[in-house]
């Protein structure tokens, strides 16, 4: 049966599902390779990394909870990318995204059920008013989106901090955070005995309706379109500048709405202190995903995964949480890379080519 | 360099035996990554002194396998002896080092540095210290042209140089870099019926000072003409080698094609309507205040094909990039359907019923990793008849799509496969489909058959035609002289951004008198100039 699905699809396609599979092979030869060198016990070791997410239900829910902000993250970054804009705000549109949600969670006094759909949305607003800003730079003077996001990620962040340590610090709790935001906005748990939250639904609800908008809508033809060839845009009469505004500006929303998910979902105020490590792994999961939504999610729970398993060895191991960092950064190399196993898959194309006399 | 030298001696120690094979090509395999098979057991051979035409439709495989030769390109399997020793060539350096030189269709030239600069460009005349030796390179380069008899001014900016001239300095280019034998693909597509002229004449002198010759061309009379053996390749294998006097134009064109050629076009005369485009007194200028444009006025006229002829870079290109919107005027008014066009986007021309082949089809004409589908929607995609609010009717724009695929020929197994995996035929044929398909009132086609197969370019002429008869309004812009002859109705000639001739009847003219217009040996009148714009 594996055979039969093989033999369709294009080599690309086939290609791809090989090259996926001998990059996760090798990362994992990889991890052991450099777990044996570290590691006392190595194979507990390796057994707290790929199992350990899966030893607990309450892990398998720290899977999902990860999951959720980076599937939004990923989202955010694959529309962009879509659009050939390298726009890298979505860290800094999460951030303010959950600044803007706990503010809204702290002096708005709205009836349950509204008032986290407009902390949502007021988040994303402001979110993808952030990362327009390249855009608009761009259209405008020709800059750089990649430079000027990337520099504004540390405006939002020290933004976001401003706000909230010096308007809704709570100077009675003893770490740094907000005043405890109102019961309304929060958002209630969907699976008792771990923390996975209502943001499940809105993420599922965002992953289809960024894949309607790209695949199905007159506007994602446009994105797409731009993204693959912005000469060919304008010559067919797209109006691309309109494109790379509205790809990054819905960029910014769904990041900045992944920030308030998250801080409405798993907290019950705002307690960030910096930017959150998975800040910048909309990328890594966009990458993944090959830009397609529906795979968004499929990428963000393998993520995620690696993260939990990494937790879970570097707590019950002597292995540090630095290693698996470095096995990461090997994945996503060799998934990346376009030219790897750039033999092999000649040898397929020449084969399927020639066949045929 | 001291390889160079070994090869020579090598030359000279066989000069002695005739008919030296100097280069095998055996069993030649190229796949590229796409999955395109370019060429597939190839033999090809060539001997000492000799010029070998190496014809064949576009697409056939000759520029790929003489880009292997070249090294620009490996072999996926076969051979490549040369001189009898097996030889693999990783990049263009090595085969120079081999005494292989190649022309390639687009000039690959500096065109801010001198002639001799160019010439020494890689291999420079060094003084102490590691300068370049600049009055070394002018006399050395004055030397090889003298030696060949190339009229050349080594002083010269190459960016100042005319079309023959900027070739004549590639070849010298590869004369000074030690070149024996010496590959021009496609020479003459570029250049005007004189300069061709001119170019088989040093060619002669080449091949009597012991140099062997490779000519890419599809132009069979110039074959006819030049070559002593012709390799004639199609579908990316070579139907064999003949000698030149001992096989017919009708032969050649039939190995070519693998069937009877039908060259005549049918068309009856043209009945202009009304004035579609009315073009008046227009300049651009660019940021180096050249006028690439300068005072342009005609009118193009329903039912008629306008033809634009002129030697590569005199305005031909910028006249589309104006009347298209892609780039405004400076001065003078374009209106397009009695609408002035000044300040409208792309968008607007276009819904106006302007269509727009583009000269260069993968950088305007296509999204290459688009499906088939996507690139035949770009112009239609916010139409009402494809929508249902924001949501595109994506049952219905795939049976549009596979119609139009069937209608237009275009090979491929489905309307969802990537523009990229189609031959070059098949990817204009996208493009003509969906510029054609809104019934267009005016049709821009800018060197519309360029680079493709006689199949699909006889294809597009026909529709051009059938169109045309239908009462749009066509300006073909074309580098092909017997595209342009045979199609227009009246025609257009540029030299230095100005239009110095009209013709009314195009079917009156000779490929040579045109020539001289082209290139500014010849010019008419203001008032005959005038008689283009119609009221």
């Amino acid at each position: 049966m594996l055979k039969g699905l093989f033999k369709k699809g294009t080599v690309d396609q086939r290609f791809e599902v090989i090259r996926f599979a001998v990059a996760i092979f090798l990362a994992i030869v990889m991890a052991f390779i450099l777990i044996l060198l570290v590691s006392k016990e190595p194979f507990e070791a390796l057994g707290y990394l790929f199992l350990g997410p899966i030893s607990k239900f309450r892990k398998f829910g720290n899977v999902i909870e990860t999951a959720i902000p980076l599937t939004f993250l990923g989202l955010s970054v694959s529309i962009m990318f879509s659009a050939n804009q390298f726009n890298m705000g979505s860290s800094g549109a999460l951030f303010i995204g959950g600044t803007i949600a706990a503010i809204v969670g702290l002096v708005l006094p709205l009836p349950f059920g509204i008032h986290p759909i407009v902390a949502m949305l007021a988040a994303g607003v402001v979110g993808g008013l952030l990362t327009s800003i390249p855009a608009i730079v761009k259209l405008k003077w020709g800059a750089s989106e990649l430079v000027s996001s990337l520099m504004l990620n540390f405006v939002a962040l020290n933004l976001g901090l401003y706000l909230i340590l010096n308007h809704f610090r709570d100077l009675t709790a003893g770490s740094l955070s907000s005043l405890p935001l109102l019961e309304t906005v929060l958002l209630p748990t969907l699976v008792s005995g771990t923390r996975i939250h209502f943001g499940l639904i809105i993420v599922i609800i965002m992953v289809i309706l960024a894949w309607l908008f790209l695949a199905k809508t007159k506007w994602g033809y446009a994105l797409r379109m731009t993204g693959m060839n912005i000469n060919f845009a304008k010559y067919s009469g797209i109006s691309t500048a309109a494109v790379v505004l509205y790809s990054q500006f819905i960029g910014g929303f769904l990041a900045g709405m992944g920030g308030a998910v998250e801080i409405i979902g798993m907290y019950d105020r705002f307690k960030w202190q910096f930017m959150p490590s998975y800040a910048f792994d909309g990328v890594i999961v966009a990458v993944l995903a090959k830009k397609n939504p529906l795979y968004v999610p499929i990428a963000a729970v393998l993520l995620a995964y690696i993260r939990v398993g990494a937790d879970t060895m570097s707590v019950n191991s002597d292995v540090s949480y630095e290693m698996i960092s470095i096995i990461q950064g090997f994945i996503i190399i060799m998934i990346a890379a376009n030219a790897f196993l750039k033999q092999y898959r000649q040898r397929m194309v020449v084969k399927e080519a020639t066949q045929h006399d | 360099m001291s390889l160079r030298i070994l090869f020579n001696l090598c030359l000279l120690t066989k000069q002695g035996e005739t008919m030296q094979e100097i280069v095998k090509m055996e069993n030649i395999l190229k796949v590229y990554p796409n999955g395109i098979v370019a060429n597939q057991s190839v033999n090809f051979s060539i001997v000492e002194g000799e010029i070998h035409a190496l014809v064949g439709e576009n697409g056939a495989g000759k520029s790929t396998l003489m880009k292997i030769l070249f090294g620009i390109e490996q072999f996926t399997d076969g051979k490549i002896l040369l001189n009898g020793q097996e030889v693999k060539f990783n990049n263009p350096q090595e085969a120079i080092k081999h005494g292989i030189g190649m022309v390639h269709q687009h000039f690959m030239l500096v065109p801010s540095l001198t002639v001799a600069e160019n010439v020494v460009l890689g291999d420079e005349p060094r003084k102490a210290g590691g300068l370049l030796d600049i009055n070394r390179a002018i006399k050395e380069t004055q030397d090889i042209a003298d030696r060949y008899h190339f009229d050349i001014n080594p002083k010269m900016k190459v960016e100042d140089c005319s079309v023959g001239t900027k070739q004549k300095i590639e070849i010298l280019k590869a004369l000074f870099h030690g070149a024996k034998v010496l590959i021009l693909d496609e020479p003459t597509a570029v250049l005007t019926p004189q300069e061709t002229t001119e170019l088989f004449k040093e060619l002669m002198l080449l091949k009597e000072k012991g140099h062997t010759i490779v000519f890419i061309s599809h132009k069979l009379n110039e074959v006819k003409e030049i070559s002593n053996r012709i390799t004639i390749m199609r579908a990316g294998k070579d139907v064999g080698t003949y000698h030149t006097d001992k096989v017919s134009k009708e032969d050649i064109s039939n190995l070519m094609v693998g069937r009877e050629v039908i060259w005549d076009l049918e068309k009856t005369k043209a009945k202009p309507k009304d004035v579609t485009v009315r073009v008046e007194n227009i300049t651009l200028v660019n940021e180096h205040k050249r006028r690439l444009l300068d005072d342009v006025s005609f009118s193009l006229r329903q039912g008629e094909i306008l033809g634009v002829v002129g030697v590569e870079g005199n305005g031909q290109r910028e006249l589309v990039d104006v009347l298209t919107g892609l780039q405004r005027v400076s001065a003078g008014k374009i209106a397009i359907m009695n609408e002035n066009t000044d300040k409208f986007s792309i968008r607007q021309i276009r819904d106006l019923g302007l269509s727009h082949i583009p000269e260069d089809r993968m950088t305007l004409g296509v999204a290459e990793f688009a499906s088939i589908e996507d690139n035949l929607l770009s112009i239609y995609f916010d139409k009402k008849d494809f929508l249902n609010g924001p949501f595109l009717k994506l049952k219905e724009i795939n049976v549009w799509a596979k119609e139009k695929v069937k209608d237009y020929t275009v090979k491929t197994g489905s309307e969802k496969s990537p523009v990229k995996m189609l031959s070059g035929g098949n990817i204009q044929k996208v493009v003509v489909a969906r510029e054609f398909s809104n019934n267009p009132k005016i049709i821009v086609a800018d060197q519309p058959t360029r680079g493709i197969d006689v199949g699909a370019a006889q294809f597009i002429h026909k529709k051009l035609i059938e169109l045309r008869d239908n009462g749009s309004a066509v300006l073909l812009v074309s580098a092909d002289l017997t595209e342009v002859m045979d199609l227009s109705d009246s025609l257009i000639v540029f030299y230095n951004g100005k239009i110095v001739a009209y013709f009314e009847d195009a079917s009156k003219l000779t490929e040579m008198e045109l020539g001289l217009y082209m290139l500014g040996l010849k010019s008419q009148t203001e008032e005959e100039v005038r008689r283009c714009v119609y009221a």
